[in-house]
């Protein structure tokens, strides 16, 4: 049997599926909010990168590398932020974080 | 034949492994289940023909993002029993939202079909690293530059954001070096025999 674009865009939903259950399930824990949102980014590159090869055009893995960017930039940030918090509150715990009371 | 194969055994492990991110118990196994999720990832991109993201996502995800994770992980003394509390709690409504969201995009994908009209005709065969270089630099040419320009202002802001002056802290300072004259430093007396200085 071959495999096509369908099986592509399947993982990447099924992959998609998983970081968002990630989110919902460790509410508390930023950490594995941010690794369930990098597997988010990373299912959507597969798509781009499905239909990139399948259409015979590039530009899609071309937006993929954009995408890659602003996953490390996001990435590194995040992680800043969240070291800056823990040094003032010692502990990473999310639902603390509502002193501005949005 | 090997080609499915091995499209099924990347695309399972990448799933178990995805699974285990978000389920583990100790965030050091998360973090390397991610760093085995992205080398499948890899693999998926490598099978559809895709070299060069490929090794794009090796050294970015794995060199960069997954090690800066371990790094921040392992730096932070967390406990993370506390914060597992209400895993149970949230588990029903995460897998009802995610088994919705599943349906839909099986749905969506499995009842969709291509335009042949989208199709661009295979150009002249060129491997996949020369055919980006060639589109990047010349039509993509601003977006990569702006890619740069955010990843200079994510670099920025993260140093601002975790950079300290401790206060004790004693540094140099080279303007106070050299504005020091001989006179500030140095001062000449006259000693009388068998008496001190003061």
């Amino acid at each position: 049997m071959t495999i096509g674009l369908g099986h592509f865009l399947t993982v990447a939903a099924i992959l998609f599926t998983i970081g968002v259950l990630g989110i919902f399930i460790n509410r508390k824990n930023v950490i594995v909010i941010l690794m369930s949102i990098e597997l988010m980014l990373l299912a959507v590159n597969i798509n781009f990168v499905a239909f990139s090869v399948y259409q015979h055009n590039l530009i899609g893995q071309i937006f993929a590398m954009i995408v890659l960017t602003v996953a490390a930039a996001e990435a590194a940030i995040g992680l800043a932020i969240l070291v800056v918090y823990f040094r003032n509150r010692s502990s990473i715990a999310v639902e603390d974080i509502n002193l501005m009371k949005g | 034949m090997l080609h499915a194969l091995a499209f099924y055994v990347f695309s399972a492990v990448l799933l178990l492994s995805a699974l285990m991110v978000v389920a583990a118990r100790n965030p050091v196994h998360a973090v390397l289940f991610l760093i085995l999720c992205f080398f499948n990832a890899a693999g998926l991109f490598l099978l559809m023909g895709a070299e060069f993201l490929a090794m794009i996502l090796v050294i970015v995800y794995v060199g960069a993002v997954a090690v800066l994770f371990l790094f921040v992980v392992m730096m932070l003394n967390i406990d993370f029993r506390e914060l597992r509390r209400g895993f149970m709690k949230y588990l029903p409504i995460g897998g009802a939202v995610g088994l919705v969201l599943l349906t839909e995009l099986i749905v969506a994908v499995s009842g969709w079909v291509m335009d042949p009209q989208a199709m661009v005709a295979p150009g002249v065969e060129v491997d996949n690293t020369r055919a980006i270089g060639r589109l990047l630099y010349t039509d993509y040419f601003y977006p990569f530059q702006v890619s740069g320009l955010i990843l200079l202002v994510a670099m920025i802001g993260a140093i601002t954001l975790t950079l300290r002056h401790k206060p004790d802290a004693r540094r140099q300072r080279s303007s106070d070096q050299l504005d020091r004259k001989i006179s500030d430093v140095i001062d000449v007396r006259k000693v009388e025999s068998g008496k001190g200085v003061l």
